[in-house]
């Protein structure tokens, strides 16, 4: 029983981990059509502006910066890279895929290819006991920083008009502009708003494996991919319902099979969910 | 280009700067080697991407078929190398077709998805090391002992040389034939509007998954003649930035046309290892090849969309005005298949 518990929360906590970055590809892609792969570098990106300063500022000022830096990241890129190509989706795939090179070998030359040590509070090194398990808080942490941005997504999408832009937006694209908004502000929006998640995502990586590396961001990507695809381009709901299937999939199979086999398991339900409904669980229609 | 290219282990010619040694020194003729495959692995995955429009994520897969399944046979199994390669290249094209035939269901980005993940399962899989078999994130060397003589030993690197040209040579020869087929122009179809190819009564999926299958065996192809040229293979040929550096290959040269990839993945394959190997002297962040290329990626995507292989055409009219001028000389010049 102890086991169970112990592999769940640390499967959430993982599946918080996805939700995070996914819940942004996924809104930039619902609405901007541009598969993000530069979402891994904004993930380190954060991760090493926090770690920078760190020392000196303390924890919780490096956090906000790290996310602060990882939401103008996103936001330059957008305006920068992104704008220039608009409507020509497989340049902007392929930008992005050049950008995450590119990104990824700078921090390199910055920080050293090496894994660093990654900073994380007193509090969630400690050990709690719930139901007989000994689960590290640190899995609370990521929940809860999940589970609070989940909340406050939706009730931005929900409640403010912006929010009901970015949702007209994913729905139909050509309408919201014809009704006289600029949809292109609502790109440098959901830019920044994935780049701020990522930052926040890379950030609490780096505490739950206690270590930051350039390449980490994109290892964690391939799978928040899977994820965005399994839960339904564009949806937020989706997106937690598959990063908590994904996260806590990976963790028992792995415990309980062979080495490996919680990720080949993933790929599976990947495979499984696209032919038996190629929108993803919360999909609408197909994307062309 | 290809004269050149059959000549060149004959020249004593020393380029410094551009290679260490003369031309026909067995380093130079390994890292030229080398850039040969990446060619021809350009020009394949330019089958499914250039031509048919298929944005695939996981071609790694193929070449990562080719070049470890021929090095666990002869490595493992003590098998002779030209049986482990008919083995092994009809089972990467089998392997493309299953894989093919599955993720071929999904269209645009559910497509470059799937495929990803399929590759991603090849590259966890080599790295966990099942059985001791592919020797995890060490690689696994080639051993020797299967190997015909001609292909052991520095003094041979020519003879890897030439199989090396010997493979891109068989890549482009496919895929020329296939532009010129009645299929290329059906897979170009495909690329521009899908649907009328299914109105005219031809089957999209058959034609793309035809495709599909193509570029992996070429792959596997590949993927056994790289193992044999840099002797083994390593999980870095399995990872999803192998197709990555594909993509950007064929997207430098000219995505589509006759030789962008060719040239594209020669040009890639060699500033990646010449870079690499001037990183040190090099200032700041050009010490990292990825940086350079990737940098360079995104400026020919913004500015020479067709890759290198437009750049010609796009030079034609600055050509044209510089040109002086003769009476009759008005009517425009013709334009250049590089499209």
């Amino acid at each position: 029983m102890s086991t169970v518990v112990l592999l769940a929360l640390t499967g959430l906590g993982l599946a918080a981990l996805y939700f995070l970055i996914a819940s942004g590809l996924s809104l930039v892609f619902g609405l901007a059509g541009v598969l993000n792969f530069a979402h891994g570098l904004f993930l380190s990106v954060g991760a090493y502006a926090a770690w920078t300063v760190s020392e000196s500022w303390g924890l919780a000022p490096a956090v906000l910066l790290g996310i602060a830096v990882a939401a103008a990241t996103g936001a330059l890129v957008e305006l920068v890279l992104i704008r220039p190509l608009y409507t020509r989706h497989t340049e902007q795939v392929l930008v992005t895929v050049g950008l995450s090179l590119a990104g990824v070998a700078l921090l390199q030359s910055v920080w050293g290819a090496d894994a660093r040590v990654f900073p994380r509070p007193a509090w969630a090194s400690s050990v709690v006991s719930i139901a007989g398990a000994q689960v590290p808080a640190d899995r609370f942490l990521l929940i809860g920083a999940a589970v609070l941005v989940l909340l406050g997504l939706l009730a931005f999408l929900r409640f403010t008009r912006y929010g009901l832009v970015i949702r007209a937006g994913v729905e139909n694209r050509d309408m919201v502009s014809a009704l006289g908004i600029d949809v292109r502000n609502a790109f440098t929006l959901v830019f920044t708003i994935g780049g701020a998640l990522a930052g926040l995502a890379g950030i609490l990586a780096g505490m739950y494996f206690s270590s930051i590396s350039p390449g980490q961001g994109a290892s964690l990507l391939i799978f928040a991919f899977i994820v965005v695809v399994i839960g339904g381009l564009g949806s937020v709901t989706g997106a937690f319902a598959a990063a908590v299937a994904v996260g806590l999939l990976q963790q028992f199979v792995n415990y309980y099979g062979t080495a490996g086999a919680g990720d080949v398991s993933v790929v599976a339900l990947l495979a499984a969910v696209l032919l038996l409904r190629p929108a993803g669980l919360a999909g609408k229609a197909a994307p062309a | 280009m290809l004269l050149v290219a059959v000549v060149l282990p004959w020249s004593t010619l020393s380029l410094p700067g551009l290679f260490e040694g003369p031309l026909n020194s067995p380093g130079t003729l390994q890292l030229l080697a080398i850039c040969l495959v990446f060619a021809g692995l350009a020009l394949g995955y330019d089958l499914l991407f250039g031509r048919a429009g298929l944005l695939s994520f996981g071609h790694a897969l193929y070449v990562a078929a080719g070049a470890y399944g021929v090095d666990i046979l002869v490595s493992h199994y003590g098998w002779q190398l030209w049986t482990a390669a008919a083995v092994t290249v009809p089972a990467a094209a089998v392997l493309a077709a299953l894989l093919g035939s599955v993720a071929l269901r999904t269209s645009g980005i559910a497509f470059s998805m799937v495929t990803l993940a399929f590759a991603q399962v090849g590259h966890i899989v080599i790295n966990r090391d099942p059985g001791g078999l592919t020797g995890g994130e060490e690689g696994l060397p080639l051993s020797s002992a299967g190997l015909p003589a001609m292909f052991t030993g520095v003094v041979n690197t020519v003879n890897l040389y030439w199989l090396a040209l010997a493979f891109l040579t068989v890549v482009v020869l496919v895929v020329h034939a296939i532009d010129r087929a009645p299929l290329g122009r059906t897979l170009t179809g495909l690329r521009d509007d899908e649907r009328r190819i299914a109105v005219l009564g031809l089957s999209p999926y058959r034609l793309k998954l035809l495709a599909f299958v193509l570029a992996g065996t070429l792959a596997g192809l590949g993927g056994v003649i790289y193992a044999l040229v840099v002797g083994g293979a390593s999980p870095h040929i399995a990872s999803s930035e192998l197709t990555l550096s594909l993509i950007v290959m064929a997207v430098l040269g000219g995505a589509g046309t006759r030789w962008g990839a060719v040239v594209g993945g020669f040009l890639y394959a060699y500033l990646d290892q010449r870079l690499a190997r001037l990183g040190g002297s090099l200032p700041g962040p050009f010490g990292e090849p990825l940086f350079v290329l990737g940098t360079l990626f995104i400026l020919a995507v913004y500015f020479a969309p067709g890759g290198l292989a437009s750049l010609g055409s796009r030079l034609e009219p600055l050509r044209r005005a510089l040109r002086p001028r003769r009476p009759g000389d008005g009517h425009p010049a013709p334009v250049t298949d590089a499209v």
